[in-house]
């Protein structure tokens, strides 16, 4: 094995990552304000066909990051009318969201099918990607720095800040929060504009940085392993960094080993490979539901709708 | 709750014989003075670029072609299995003559309701089961896999393809074997790299799977996705490539160096007018560039010679002296399957479930 081998694996690895890690960070925030959203996948996608159609429109990937943010966080708030101010069940909501994002995405792009964009450049000059640690650090697209840069403001905002503390609360004990005062169905819907802008981005992460068309179904289903993502990360912002890379790895990993020809890749199917996220998933979920504290960090009142008595 | 059972049993019954006994009598008065009515299943949508797109295409040459003695409509993105018996069935009671499933996992829903219907003519893209009132149709795709090898096998510079591929089923595997042996006709030294993974659609990872690829010294490609991912992949690394199913020339200008095209339409114009004419047989059609069933792209930017050994390939699998399944063929074991002077038969290409000698990848 190779430097530029270990490289190339890296830099498809870090790729494969960052959406993933943009739509968790979004359902995180959301989850921590006790709001389950399943509607990731459908966010993804109305993300995606908004971005590649500023692209394909305007000419300006930078534009379409923030249309497909808004794009996504508009779509959200069908969500949040139904779940806060109409109380409607949140998984079934969630799931009618991913029913809808993919049919609207769809509608939307039917003009946009067979068509090329011009995606995004690289934010440093290619004589720093000219070493192969310079490589590793510095030859990604903005969307990837970006995503870095989105961690660390959400890791800080959750735990630093009065309104991050705000925010959790909402999740842990709603009926408390309202009690002294706070505004719960205000705080979630906050947060659930910010999950569907993130699931935008990470929408948009696949036209603008990934494969520059459009395509039905372009997300391929990443939604879910978001959403399965923030249960592995238990909650916590820095650890969905590390499990949205290693997320990414499984599925990179196998792709590499199959074209080396490697004997012990036939281990396991390739069916088997690609199940691989979910059982970790799964396994992790075992582990943290048989740990003392139970739960493992999930908020309180995930779930659960809130109905302010008089 | 056993009354309850056999009373909705029997109302059931009831209702399936008349559902089934009504438009069959429409169908039959009808029949004589309206146009044929020709229905079509789609497993996608008709603007994929790709499979779907070359289905739907060869409708309207069909309909061009026979004006106004048929009429014909379509359903898109029907999921296989149970869903797509409700539209099959459908299609039979709306007074269909002829009806075409174009995915292979309507094979079985196909099957009853052409029980139900036996005045009805059904055709099955790329099924195998049989019926008085149904037939099968597929395209020989490997004749145009054998063009592309020839063009990767002479503009290697590694010796090294790469080919994405989707499920080990026999369409898939018979490519990949296509690919290599008439790579190795023209470089007896290329090998075939193989990465499988497990889905038709997911543009994404189709093109990781080709980062992959080329990442390990593969600078040819071709792939059997649905999507132009790898193809638009390869024109950003500079890596050759060819397009599946349709001209992806646009999403690769300069490294798509030809594509194959499925060209249903010369089929179901024959289907239609055989129906028309009452000459209809349960047959299986297996249809090649010679009927007009696969055509190739303009095989562009490429060295004259290489155009010309592409070219030359076209040429013999029109006029019959070029078959790329002629022995001897060994496969991965060294193990001789097709011996020397034997041509491998229809039965086997459209079974085949082991991979040639110079094909590095297992079946999964």
């Amino acid at each position: 094995m190779n430097v530029d081998f270990l490289i190339a694996v890296i830099i498809t690895v870090v790729g494969a990552s960052t959406p993933i890690l943009f739509a968790a960070l979004g359902e995180l925030v959301t989850e921590k304000a006790g709001v389950l959203n399943l509607g990731v996948e459908g966010m993804m996608l109305v993300g995606a066909i908004a971005a590649f159609a500023t692209v394909d429109i305007t000419g300006n990937p930078w534009l379409a990051v923030v249309v497909a943010a808004a794009a996504g966080s508009a779509v959200s708030m069908i969500f949040a009318v139904l779940t806060l101010s109409l109380s409607a069940n949140q998984v079934a909501t969630g799931l009618a969201l991913t029913i809808f994002g993919t049919g609207l995405s769809t509608l939307v792009g039917k003009g946009f099918t067979g068509r090329i964009i011009k995606t995004f450049d690289t934010v440093f000059p290619q004589a720093l990607a000219a070493n192969p640690v310079g490589r590793v650090l510095f030859s990604y697209s903005p969307l990837v720095y970006f995503s870095f840069i989105m961690v660390a403001l959400v890791a800080w905002f959750l735990n630093r800040t009065r309104a991050g503390l705000i925010l959790r609360a909402v999740g842990e004990n709603d009926l408390s929060a309202h009690s002294i005062g706070y505004s719960v169905i205000g705080v979630r819907y906050a947060a659930i504009a910010f999950g569907g802008a993130m699931a935008g981005i990470g929408g948009a992460t696949f036209p603008l940085v990934l494969t520059p068309l459009w395509a039905e179904g372009l997300t391929g289903g990443r939604g879910w392993i978001a959403i399965a993502l923030v249960v592995f990360a238990g909650w916590r912002p820095v650890w969905l960094l590390g499990g949205a890379y290693f997320f990414g790895l499984l599925s990179t990993f196998e792709l590499y080993a199959k074209a080396s020809g490697a004997s012990w890749t036939s281990i396991l199917p390739s069916e088997g490979w690609a199940a691989l996220p979910y059982i970790a998933t799964i396994v992790v979920l075992a582990v943290i539901s048989a740990s003392k504290r139970g739960g493992g960090g999930a908020p309180a009142c995930l779930g659960r709708s809130f109905v302010p008595s008089a | 709750m056993i009354n309850l059972n056999r009373r909705r049993f029997v109302q059931a019954a009831a209702t399936t014989a008349i559902a089934a006994a009504l438009p069959l009598i429409h169908t039959r008065a009808a029949q004589a003075a309206d146009p044929l009515k020709i229905g079509y299943i789609y497993v996608g949508p008709v603007n994929d670029g790709g499979w779907n797109t070359a289905h739907e295409a060869a409708r309207q040459e069909m309909m061009k072609a026979l004006g106004d003695k048929v009429t014909s409509s379509y359903v898109e993105n029907v999921a296989e299995g149970p869903d797509s018996e409700r539209v099959i069935r459908d299609f039979a009671n709306q007074g269909c003559g002829l009806i075409f499933a174009t995915s292979v996992g309507y094979m079985d829903a196909l099957m009853k309701v052409a029980k139900d219907f036996p005045d009805i003519k059904f055709e099955m893209c790329t099924g195998f089961k049989h019926a008085p009132n149904v037939a099968n149709y597929n395209i020989r795709f490997h004749e145009g896999r054998s063009v592309i090898g020839t063009i990767a096998g002479m503009l290697t510079k590694t010796n090294v393809g790469g080919y994405l591929a989707t499920f080990p089923v026999p369409e898939v595997v018979s490519g990949i074997n296509s690919f290599q042996l008439a790579a190795q006709k023209v470089n007896p030294k290329f090998r075939t790299k193989v990465i499988w993974i497990n889905t038709w659609f997911d543009p994404a990872k189709e093109a990781d799977a080709a980062r992959a690829l080329i990442d390990q010294g593969c600078d040819v490609m071709t792939q059997h996705t649905d999507s132009p991912a790898a193809v638009q992949l390869c024109e950003t690394k500079g890596i050759p490539t060819f397009g599946q199913g349709a001209d992806q020339s646009k999403f690769a200008p300069t490294m798509c160096k030809t594509s194959t095209e499925d060209q249903w339409g010369p089929f179901y114009t024959t289907a239609a007018k055989d129906v028309l004419a009452g000459s209809w047989k349960a047959e299986d059609e297996y249809w090649g560039m010679k009927e007009g069933a696969i055509k190739m792209a303009p095989i562009t930017n490429v060295p004259d010679d290489v155009k010309a050994a592409g070219d030359k390939v076209i040429q013999g699998w029109m006029d019959g002296s070029y078959n790329v399944y002629a022995g001897p063929i060994k496969d991965q074991s060294g193990a001789v399957k097709v011996a020397e002077g034997k041509v491998m038969s229809d039965d086997e290409i459209l079974g085949l479930n082991w991979l040639v000698d110079g094909v590095d990848g297992k079946m999964s």
